[in-house]
């Protein structure tokens, strides 16, 4: 369990980091926390032949109200946003912290690795489809920014470009109403399944069903008229396709499907 | 039988929680563990592992890997030529089969991750890089991954000499008439189950370092081993040394609980790396093969029915089982380990009148296994407390009450199982242990109309300190029993005093050091542990089957009486006293019992045994050593213990979450009770792990599916519940301080206790689960249909 070789590079900017994407190419690999990728190279599963490291690059650390969106550099780790106060509005995003591995992992581990890393389970990238966020890019051809919806394309998959680096997400809307609970057998292990609901958008997102984040228009649509609890959960335990697995059969990915999200309901409906 | 003792102690060392001399250095992370050893010039070793589960080795090509930058060597079976490993029953061949361990595979691989080669670099990383550039060829043969696939007609065979992959066959016992005592019986009840593979996972993984002294013409080996003799023996064995030539010394160690109490292939294969290479070598498991590579253990299948009166009492106990105990025998067990366990104590703490039982080992294309803290008492106690609980449920009685009808109140007891059982207090634990439950209000929440909440139990005693006699009635070929301690006293007054015992954890330090201070009237810290030495320790079997404290205490016991009584001599000469009229003063001295101000001091005594001894009596030689051995007697003695869980399932998830623990414990004279506790503790959580955590699974191809902790669950502190602890004691007579065993009891008790809770909290869903780990969406689709 030791990485293969590789050279280190610690970038000083984001401008540095992404001339050292553009110039290494395919063999370079950003790095930021190290919570999951450093796993992967013990493994040897990843074996990038340099590794540029952004911990230290200034600017990336805020978390920042600006007007009603709520900005969050792409450094910040878990532990921080846990600890922040983000007030009633954003509350559902430092709550749901608390579901990320354990305390050495989140305070470690970070905003944009996880949305780079785009584990359908991470709490990440259900808050950013839940709350419509907008992931902020920089790459050679500049800055852009990519709505949460388009972000995730499948399996560990994202819409950033090669070069190109997360350096903030953002929530544009306050959420007061919205929350976001999972089941797994242990403390700290990714979601078996996990549910995000926002009463107001409305909005329903899963983790653990599908290859991304998947939003459930179905529920959403029960939201909108009945009001939550129960029939959103069906709607959205009807709505999704899992496959059996060893240990988790479809039927029962359903059955924690209605269970969780009739909880987030709850949960969203009480703040 | 006293409650609480520990409370009321005067004065002395046993019994006192006194503050644990290994804290110092552990707490303060000035421990020395294997890994935390750095020799100069030491060099880093990693193994090629097979790839197949089960194939025929064609080729095995390191020419490549020696060209690797930074590795040194790179070794396979033919390079090193070491014997086999080889465990032995003194068994016919229909009932025992042996398996030859190569240290390293040399024409047939019988799991995935099996040793081939052993591969020697500059570091760590470079071992990894000259890994992947081995090149192994295998021909590919049907692997048999599940016991039930070992013993199918026509099964392919794992080892060749070995029919029916069945390794050990047994029928221990099986009373006459007992057909018709089912025939005949009011109630039958019948419990079939599976239990998961484990993996003990002791937090330090196993490894060693290996160097060759040319001065002392040794090969010196530092390793993580719960026996060091036994390693010494064994490599001695395949690499032709005398043993005279292997030096085995255990450092600080993080936990091993079986795993390492049995040889490794690859310490083995090290040290014979470092002879080789007359260079130091350290290999650290690392946790990938820690999961995948180590021993395993526990995975047994059981078809058990019992018989019951109408007034809920035993009549017979009729067992199947089955162990799978993977690709090869441990040595020294063997894998008739579980089996012979199982077979052999099953009755347990109540009074059987008739008892059939057949014991199996089977081997499959797993990694091989060895014992694990309860050794198969885990699951058949678990067994036999199902019996007990669905019997009530049939007969409509109280599962507390049925067990009170069926315990064993009268002692000595001898038993259906030929073994005798010394005094418990087998009632008292569960009498105590329900009315905490009741008195803290359970049975009240039990019965809310909301929740889903159940109250299990598991009563059971475990044999501890396991004597010659034992093991050889189960016909093992090498015998653990018997523990030397020798006792020696410096100038000073002080203390060095050596135990074959090997302390992973378990804090002898300490408790050893306060069975001396009370024999000797000495202060704890003039009394120094030596164990883990083979050069300076006389040949000890470790430390397993809570054998430490029974055992090791004894002779340390025995041997500090001895030196006490030599030094009462000596004083007697100078005092010119009779012998008869001294006693030692409890303060590290020696008085004449008639005239106490008249003492020697221990260091007055010292000095004329080492620097005067033209001034000893003419009977007793120059210096202060004492040698004793001690073995347990008879059967031995059996500690004891009652659980009570608590449990609410989750409707919506198939959740378990346990609410309440409480541990009615008897282990005769606590030598130190925190530890004792911690002891509880530790075994518990592993019990808990087991009903409802850890499970090593593989594929149909026999590939490990568990090769991290994402996949292999052990819990974390947020998943084990606090523990109450209740302590009995009924002092045993077997052993020097009245201590029983306390090593594995947690683990035994838990996983029966937790699967009774849940059944009970399924009790209106007529669902029963006997199963372990106990699946989630099974308790989800229970409680879906029940509802
Ligand atoms: C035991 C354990 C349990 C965990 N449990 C959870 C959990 O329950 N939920 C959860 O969400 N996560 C969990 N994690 C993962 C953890 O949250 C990681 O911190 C996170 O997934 C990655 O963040 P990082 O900063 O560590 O990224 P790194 O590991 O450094 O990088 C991950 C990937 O993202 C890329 N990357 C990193 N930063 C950027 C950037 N700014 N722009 C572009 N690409 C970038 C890297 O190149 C790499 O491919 C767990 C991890 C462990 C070890």
């Amino acid at each position: 369990m030791k990485p293969a070789a590789f050279t280190y590079h610690r970038a000083r900017s984001v401008a540095a980091a992404v001339g050292l994407l553009n110039d290494l190419g395919d063999d370079a690999k950003i790095i930021a926390g190290g919570q999951s990728l450093v796993a992967m190279m013990n493994f040897r599963l990843a074996r990038p032949e340099h590794l540029i490291d952004i911990g230290r690059v200034p600017g990336l650390d805020h978390i920042r109200r600006d007007g009603a969106a709520l900005r969050i550099g792409a450094l910040v780790t878990h532990h921080a946003v846990e600890t922040a106060d983000l007030g009633t509005d954003f509350a559902v995003v430092s709550d749901a912290m608390r579901w990320i591995g354990h305390l050495p992992i989140r305070t470690r581990g970070t905003v944009g690795g996880s949305l780079a890393h785009a584990d359908a389970t991470a709490e990440w990238c259900l808050l950013a489809v839940l709350l419509d966020a907008e992931i902020v890019a920089e790459g050679s051809g500049g800055r852009r920014t990519i709505p949460a919806g388009e972000f995730f394309q499948g399996v560990f998959t994202t819409a950033l470009e090669p070069d190109e680096l997360i350096v903030e997400v953002v929530f544009p809307r306050p959420a007061p109403r919205a929350a976001l609970t999972e089941y797994a057998e242990r403390r700290g292990d990714f979601a078996t399944v996990a549910a995000a609901v926002d009463l107001d958008a409305p909005r329903v997102v899963l983790g653990g069903v599908a290859t991304v984040p998947l939003r459930v228009p179905s529920a959403e649509a029960v939201l909108m008229t009945d009001g939550p609890r129960i029939p959103a959960g069906e709607a959205a335990a009807a709505a999704i396709d899992p496959r059996d697995e060893p240990g988790v059969s479809a039927h029962y990915r359903r059955a924690l499907t209605r269970t969780l999200v009739e909880r987030a309901c709850e949960e969203a409906a009480a703040r | 039988m006293t409650p609480e003792p520990h409370l009321r102690r005067d004065g002395a060392w046993v019994g006192a929680s006194v503050p644990r001399r290994e804290d110092p250095r552990l707490l303060a992370g000035r421990g020395r563990f294997v890994d935390d050893i750095v020799l100069p010039g030491m060099l880093h070793a990693q193994f090629v592992r097979s790839t197949a589960a089960h194939a025929r080795i064609t080729a095995v090509d390191l020419s490549e890997v020696r060209a690797v930058p930074g590795v040194v060597a790179a070794f396979s079976a033919e390079d090193l030529d070491l014997d086999d490993i080889t465990a032995e029953l003194d068994r016919p061949a229909h009932e025992f089969v042996p398996t030859s361990m190569p240290v390293l595979a040399r024409d047939r691989v019988r799991y995935v991750g099996e040793p081939i080669a052993i591969v020697i670099a500059r570091d760590p990383y470079a071992v990894e890089d000259g890994l992947e550039a081995a090149v192994v060829e295998y021909e590919e043969l049907e692997p048999v991954v599940s016991d039930t696939a070992a013993l199918a007609e026509g099964a392919p065979l794992v080892h060749d000499n070995a029919p029916a992959n069945t390794l050990v066959d047994v029928s221990l016992f099986a009373t006459e008439g007992i057909d018709d005592v089912f025939a005949e019986a009011d109630c039958v009840v019948r419990i079939r189950t599976k239990t998961g593979r484990q993996n003990a996972l002791p937090l330090e993984t196993r490894g060693v370092v290996a160097d060759w002294d040319d001065r002392d013409e040794q090969l010196r080996v530092q390793t993580c081993t719960q026996v060091p003799h036994q390693v010494r023996t064994v490599l001695s064995r395949c690499t032709g040394l005398q043993e005279r030539q292997v030096r085995v010394t255990v450092p600080d160690m993080g936990g091993g609980f079986g795993q390492k109490c049995v040889v490794g292939r690859e310490e083995i294969a090290a040290a014979a790396a470092a002879l080789r290479l007359r260079r130091p070598v350290k290999w650290i498991e690392d946790r990938r093969d820690a999961l995948t590579a180590a021993f395993l253990a526990r995975e047994q299948r059981y078809d058990v029915r019992a018989a019951f009166d109408a007034e809920g009492r035993i009549l017979a106990i009729d067992a199947d089982v089955v162990c799978d105990m993977g690709a090869y025998s441990c040595y020294p067990f063997t894998a008739g380990i579980e089996p012979l366990m199982a077979s052999a104590e099953m009755p347990g703490v109540y009074k059987l009148p008739a008892y059939r039982v057949r014991g199996r080992a089977v081997t499959t294309n797993k990694a091989p296994t060895a014992p694990y803290r309860g050794v198969s008492r885990p699951q058949y106690v678990m067994v036999v407390e199902r019996l007990m609980e669905r019997a009530a449920r049939e007969l409509g009685m109280d599962p507390v009450e049925i067990r009170r009808r069926n315990v064993i109140t009268v002692f000595p007891y001898t038993g259906i199982n030929n073994i005798t059982y010394d005094p418990g207090s087998y009632r008292e634990s569960l009498d105590l242990c329900e009315q905490v439950l009741r008195d803290e209000g359970w049975y009240d929440v039990r019965g809310s109309a909301d929740r889903v909440i159940g109250i299990g139990y598991a009563c059971f005693s475990e044999r501890t300190g396991y004597g010659s006699g034992a093991f050889a009635q189960r016909k093992m070929s090498v015998v653990p029993g018997f523990d030397i301690s020798e006792v020696r006293m410096d100038t000073s007054g002080a203390l060095v005093v050596t135990t074959g015992t090997m302390s992973h954890g378990q804090s002898h330090e300490t408790t050893m050091a306060q069975i001396v201070a009370d024999r000797l009237g000495v202060p704890i810290d003039r009394i120094r542990i030596q164990q883990g030495d083979t050069d300076r320790i006389t040949y000890g079997w470790g430390s397993f089957a809570s054998r430490s404290i029974t055992i090791g205490g004894s002779a340390v016991a025995a041997a500090s009486r001895k030196l006490g009584d030599q030094l009462r001599e000596i004083a007697a000469h100078l005092l010119e006293a009779d012998v008869d009229n001294t006693e030692l003063d409890g303060e590290s001295g020696v008085r004449l019992r008639d005239a106490p101000d008249r003492r020697l001091s221990f260091i007055e005594i010292a000095d004329v045994a080492y620097l005067r001894a033209h001034l000893l009596p003419k009977n007793v030689g120059p210096g202060l050593t004492a040698t004793a051995s001690f073995d347990v007697g008879g059967d031995g003695t059996f500690s004891n213990a009652t659980h009570g869980v608590v449990v609410e399932l989750d409707r919506g998830t198939g959740g378990v979450e346990i609410l309440r623990y409480v541990c009615v414990e008897d282990c005769g004279v606590a030598i130190h009770p925190q530890v004792v506790e911690g002891q509880c503790r530790g075994g518990i959580a592993q019990g808990i792990a087991g009903a409802l955590f850890e499970q090593v699974t593989y594929d149909d191809a026999g590939q490990p599916l568990c090769p991290s902790f994402m996949e292999y669950k052990v819990p974390t502190a947020a998943e084990i519940p606090d523990v109450e602890i209740h302590h009995l004691e009924t002092p045993s007579a077997f052993t020097e301080s009245g201590a029983k065993g306390a090593g594995e009891g947690g683990t035994i008790g838990a996983p029966a206790a937790v699967l009774n809770a849940v059944n009970d909290a399924l009790r209106s869903t007529g669902v029963e689960l006997d199963d372990t780990p106990i699946a989630r969406e099974t308790v989800h689709r229970a409680l879906e249909a029940g509802s």
